[in-house]
């Protein structure tokens, strides 16, 4: 068999690059996981060595890709049928399936471990819980079977910043659940917006999304009440230890708008919507992305403040 | 004697065996790190137990 023979069929049966292995960890995702894992370990009361902070970020980090490997082992199938996930690494033939699962497996177990030496049993055992949850209990079960995929399912992406507080205090506490709280309330709106302009993909995978199973109108409802259940536990974290003027001020501006946005989203009825190009579903996406950003990144700027000495 | 020029594929090989080479490199420094890191800190301490043990079944077997 030639060289070009191998290369015709090569693209279409695995012959990936290494940036097709590294899309595979869904590096978007992992950025998100990186800074609120981040935020968590900063936050937290006892100071760690630098060297064991990277490390244990790091690891966090494999962990979270490992996971959206497996995801995409799993979900293949779906994924080639929407346009948004089509060109993922399996779906368009780059990695087979076996390989992604391959790497799914191995950086699952590595990175478990490696959390394990560098920061204990609390962090490593949440990292696997996470691993699990989103791998198995959302991809595998919830996702396909229940248009409560998204709420249940958004546990996954709310950990790290609690294995970051874990890294450093090896335990759990009020603050660290409040801020998986904040990203498990937060999950929902954010991605039922989503699913409200970018409509027919999930429809033509056949995935129960709340759009698919209960209308658009029930949707909108649903993001204005998971909005108003968000804004007392974001505005809760204001109450403790870690919350300052950055937090304080970030948080109440914030949980205006985004209760301005949700309500907006409620009244405007499906032709009007369509009419405008979903301008408004979109913004309130956009502003879903800034919300978690800039509440994170407050708890991040009052924590260098502090250490600082800027305010105690 | 001619030089073909490297084919597409041959690339693709190239880039992901030198992209795990260095994977491999960067996780060897980092547990290299993480061992300096513990090993100078607190956090790697031997038991008092350990130590004292060895001490007593000294000092015992002259009893």
């Amino acid at each position: 068999m030639s060289d070009a023979t191998i290369n015709q069929a090569g693209t279409a049966t695995g012959e990936a690059g290494f940036g097709d292995y590294f899309a595979l960890l869904k590096p978007r995702v992992m950025s998100l996981v990186v800074f609120t894992a981040l935020v968590g370990l900063a936050a937290a009361p006892v100071a760690v060595h630098p060297m064991v902070a990277f490390a244990s970020i790091l690891f966090i980090a494999v962990g979270g890709g490992a996971s959206g490997a497996l995801n995409m082992w799993w979900d293949a199938d779906i994924d080639r049928v929407m346009k948004r996930t089509a060109r993922r690494p399996v779906p368009s033939g780059k990695v087979t399936a076996e390989n992604a699962l391959a790497v799914g497996l191995t950086l699952s177990v590595m990175s478990v471990v490696m959390l394990w030496l560098a920061a204990g049993a609390v962090a490593a055992g949440l990292l696997a819980f996470t691993i699990f949850f989103y791998a198995v209990v959302y991809t595998m079960w919830l996702k396909r079977s229940t248009p409560q995929n998204i709420v249940i399912g958004g546990a996954a992406g709310a950990f790290p910043p609690m294995i970051g507080w874990a890294v450093a205090t090896g335990g759990v506490s009020v603050e660290s659940v409040l801020m998986f709280a904040v990203i498990f309330m937060w999950t929902p709106p954010h991605f039922w917006a989503l699913a409200l302009f970018m409509k027919s993909d999930y429809e033509n995978a056949g995935v129960p999304m709340l759009t698919v199973t209960h209308g658009r109108k029930v949707t909108r409802k649903h993001i204005l009440v998971y909005t108003i259940l968000l804004a007392p536990v974001a505005l809760g974290l204001c109450f403790t230890s870690i919350a300052g003027p950055a937090y304080w001020t970030a948080s109440i501006v914030l949980n205006a708008l985004f209760l301005k946005g949700a309500v907006d989203i409620w009244r405007r009825d499906e032709p009007v919507a369509e009419a405008a190009h979903y301008k408004v579903e979109k913004s309130f996406f956009k502003l879903s992305l800034a919300y978690l950003f800039v509440h994170f990144g407050a708890i991040l700027l009052d924590a260098t403040l502090k250490s600082m000495g800027v305010w105690a | 004697m001619s030089f073909r020029e490297p084919h597409e594929l041959h690339k693709r090989r190239g880039g992901l065996n030198i992209g795990v080479g260095v994977v491999l490199v960067l996780f060897v420094a980092v547990v290299f790190g993480l061992t300096i890191a513990k090993v100078s800190t607190n956090g790697f301490q031997m038991k008092p137990g350990a130590t004292s043990g060895q001490t007593q079944s000294q000092t015992g077997g002259g009893n």
